[in-house]
Parts: C-alpha cells; structure tokens; sequence
C-alpha cells in the first residue's frame, strides 16, 4: 500500500465529531433563542467581530508583537535553561549548590511570579519578555539535566578513548546525547511560552498591541464575539506551534529511528 | 602502513578497595607482545582479563609494575592505543561516517585527509554503501564493524579487543572473526584480544595467554604455530583447542547472563477504543 493511499483511507475523522456537534448546537441554541444572545453571542457575531478585526489591521500588529513576545522569551528561557541545566547536571559541585534551589523555586506556580516581576520591571514588554522566558526556562533546565545526568558512562570512555576536550565532550556528547530530552523539554517550553505570553498580556494588560490585549479590549467593550474569536485564534495558534515542533523534533531526531 | 607497537607489561598489580577491604584484581602480570603480534587473552569470568585491558588502554589506573608502549610508560588514554568494546558503544545519533570520524577529531589531519582515511577504513571492514546509515538501521554485526573502523582510523600501535564479538551470534561472530584475521593482517598492527573463546583464540592468534581468577594470573602461554588462513577443522588445530582448554578443565563455568534493561511503554499508549 502506498503512503499516500494508507493516508486517506486511514484518516480518522472522529476527531472533529466534537467541535462541529458543539457548532450545531451553538447554532442551533442562539439562533432558538432559548439563551440570552448577548452573553451567548451566536457564531455570525464571532465571525462578524473576526472580520472587523482582520480588516481593522489591528490583526497583525497585534499578532505580530505576541509571536514576537513569545520567540523572545522562548529563545532567551531556553538559552539559559539550556546553560544552566548543563551546569546542574555535569558539574557535581553546580548540582549542591543550585539543585535544592531550583528544585524549590520550580514549585512556585508561574503566575504567582507576576506581582514581583510588574514591581521591578513595570507593566512593558519587558516584564512580558521575563515572564515567558521564565516560563520557559524551567522544563528546558529540567531536561537537560535529566538528559546530561543520563548520558551513559561507556559513551564518556569512548570520549576518553579519542582524547575528548571540555570542549568536544560537551558538544560532540553531552548535548547530542541528552538531546531528546532537551527537545521535550524545549516543545513543553514552547507551549508554556505561548501560554505565559497571552498570560502576560491579560494581567500585564494597557501596554500596547498583542491577541492577549484584543480579548481584553473586547471584554471591557462588552464584543463577547471578539473574545471567543481572540481565544479560538490563540488555542489556534497554540496548535500550529504544537505542530512545528513536533515536526522539527522527528526532523532532529531521526536518529532514533521509528522504534523509540 | 601503521606503525606497530611493542607492549611490554611488567609486574603488574591491580587491586580495588571493596568496602575498605583490598580486593586483589591482577598479581604479577608480565608479557611481552612483539610488533605485529596477535595475542588472545583466555580466561574465566572474574579472571581480571577485561580489567587488564582497560589498564592498557588507560581508562583504568592506580597499578603496581609498568606499561610500556614502544619503551614509554603509557599515560592515561592516547590515539596510539585503539580499543573495540564488546558493546559498540557507537554514538547513535551520528552516521557510519560520522561515527567513524570520532576517531580522527583530535588526530590533527586536514579535513580532506580525514575524509579519505575514514572513506578507506569503512571500506576496509566492508561497509561500502553504509556511510549514511545510522546506528539503529545496522545489524550488531555492522555495528561492530564500524566500531573496527573507528578504532583503527587514526592508525593506532596497538588494537585492543575487548570480547568484541561476544554479543554477537555464532554465524556472524565466526565471519567477523576472518574479517577481523584479514583487518589485522592487511593494517600489520599489533593486537590483544581478550575473550573467553577459545576457538576464536586459537584461530585469530600467535599466542594464547590463559589467565585464571582469584587474583588474575597468567597461568600458561601457548604458543600457536600454525600457518593462516586457520583449518578450524584440521587435526592440529584442535589439538591446540584441547590443550587450551584442559587448563579449564577443573573450573566452573562462572558465566554470568547479561540481563539487558527493558524497554518502558512510557506514558505513550491508549486503549484502542
């Protein structure tokens, strides 16, 4: 059987069983009446505030500065948690004196951050940036000493066999052999990230352009319909970001092959 | 053609600490292997022959007596000693080449000559068309003879062979074992193969050295005067083979099975309803 034609004839479609029976009740309910309309706005009204706000341009700046928020933040927490796992994991003397700190600070729930970072750093993009770059910073930390710590000891002899460097063990072993789990620990981080992002945005709110700020803008206008389009488009927006990692990572490691 | 090494080990002791109490590993090891040499380290579990061997190459220390490379006390690891673990200890998420080319990181070529030099070694031990291949699509035998590759690439003095073929089963390990007859003798390099084989030991080897456990000693060297390629079948042959193995006669077979980790489902599965 070819891909292409196992493809088809395996496609499951009850996956969408779900939202389009939610659909045609929605439908179905606000167009009845049986609901009051203005709080349960019918789908017209979503799609009506979705095209206002496509045509308005406010769509794309405003997409533009969250995507922008998150990168940063994603890239900056992952740089860090990247280092910083490395250090915990390889160093024994790093592992004493961070672990049982970091292992207590990774309890805090994220949003409970939030006060302390808009008294130092305001209400900006900078507060905004730290928190998704905190936000990410933990499952990659986590990963990468979990990865480095399970690096096998017969793979660092063979390092010692052909006179490894600091440089080359780290490189050359310790970050390709714990990369599957920095890369879960990166696609979890990725996910946090946009969630911190929108998270920023609602409660680090009045500070410029972002999707976050449209759901709120929404809400304080009583446009019920902006607000349900604003959370499908970050849920979707969520999903296409799930997706490119889950291909970049199959992409990354395809050296494990099918099995694993 | 590489340089061949002679080895010269003198008196050498081993001993570990197991809870504060000195657990004597090797006593009064010395043996000479000339350049060229292939010699077969026989022996029982327990026996301290792989330890000997991780002396050898370096990744073992704190001994008594001497390890001369060529004259020199040898000094942790170095690219003048090669080394073939029983597991091949590949890095999996390199290629064939890739993995090849760990032996030559720090051998100081040009990238050129690099590639040249592996291109030769993989077809050396027969894997044209394998390049790109990575570790998980190869077969334990393949596997085994990319980790051949990369330990003679930078032309090493002395291969050390630690059961290398001892994962494997008995049709590929018997096939490898002319390869690697035909690897020794085309690279004229100076080989230890520790293995508890005594088959593969009389074929592959000049001399068979038998160690005996508790604390290791070398118990006999016999000779193997026999001309190459080997007749596993001919008389001569196996009368060797008997006399190696008279000297373990008397000894229990202290085996242990190698339990492998099992694999975990992990949080990735469902009902299929």
């Amino acid at each position: 059987m070819s891909f292409i034609q196992k493809h088809i004839t395996h496609r499951d479609w009850r996956g969408f069983v779900l939202p389009v029976g939610f659909l045609v009740i929605w439908t179905a309910v606000t167009a009845a009446g049986w609901v009051n309309t203005k709080l349960i706005v019918p789908p017209s009204d979503v799609i009506a505030a979705a095209y206002k706000y496509f045509t308005s341009g406010t769509f794309f700046s405003g997409l533009g500065a969250s995507l922008g928020r998150d990168l940063a933040g994603f890239v900056l927490g992952s740089l860090v948690g990247v280092a910083f796992g490395s250090l915990v994991g390889l160093s024994r003397w790093a592992n004493r004196l961070a672990g049982p700190t970091f292992h207590t600070l990774k309890h805090i729930s994220l949003f409970a951050w939030l006060p302390l970072i808009s008294t130092w750093l305001g209400q900006g993009d900078g507060a905004k940036i730290f928190f998704v770059a905190l936000s990410a910073f933990y499952p990659v930390a986590l990963g990468t000493i979990e990865g480095v710590q399970g690096v096998a000891r017969a793979q660092v002899e063979v390092a010692r066999v052909y006179a490894f460097n600091a440089r080359q063990l780290l490189f050359k072993l310790v970050l390709p052999a714990a990369s599957p789990q920095i890369i879960a620990g990166l696609h979890l981080a990725l996910i946090y990230a946009w969630l911190a992002t929108i998270g920023s945005e609602y409660l680090l709110a009045k500070s410029g352009p972002g999707l976050g700020d449209a759901v709120i803008q929404g809400k304080t206008a009583f446009n019920v319909g902006l607000v349900v389009f604003g959370m499908l488009l970050v849920g979707l927006i969520g999903y296409a970001l799930n997706r490119i990692a889950l291909r970049a990572e199959a992409r990354v490691l395809r050296w494990r092959g099918r099995a694993s | 053609m590489a340089h061949a090494g002679t080895l010269e080990i003198n008196n050498l002791s081993k001993q570990y600490q197991v809870k504060g109490e000195a657990l004597p590993v090797l006593e009064n090891i010395s043996l000479s292997i000339k350049p060229g040499e292939f010699v077969s380290i026989v022996g029982s579990s327990g026996c301290g022959k792989s330890t000997l061997l991780r002396l050898v190459i370096g990744l073992e220390h704190d001994y008594k007596g001497e390890i001369l490379l060529d004259g020199k006390k040898i000094v942790g690891t170095s690219l003048d000693r090669g080394i073939v673990f029983q597991e091949h200890r590949l890095f999996p998420w390199l290629t064939v080449e890739q993995n090849v080319g760990i032996g030559l990181l720090n051998a100081g070529l040009s990238t050129a000559q690099k590639n040249k030099s592996v291109q030769e070694h993989i077809e050396l031990v027969g894997l044209k068309g394998f390049e790109t291949a990575y570790p998980y699509q190869l077969s334990g035998g393949m596997s085994q003879r990319v980790a051949i590759a990369r330990a003679l690439v930078n032309r090493p003095e002395v291969l050390l062979l630690d059961e290398p073929f001892g994962a494997l089963d008995a049709l590929t390990r018997t096939h490898l074992q002319q390869e690697l007859q035909r690897i020794w003798e085309a690279e004229g390099i100076t080989a230890i193969l520790v293995t508890h084989d005594v088959e593969e030991a009389v074929y592959l080897s000049d001399r068979v050295v038998v160690m005996q456990p508790r604390p290791g000693r070398i118990k006999r060297i016999v000779d193997v005067p026999l001309a190459r390629p080997r007749d596993r079948g001919s008389f001569a042959f196996s009368q060797i083979k008997d006399d190696v193995l008279s000297e373990f006669s008397d000894t229990p077979r202290g085996d242990i099975a190698l339990v492998q980790p099992q694999e975990t489902l992990g949080a990735n599965w469902q009902f299929a309803w």
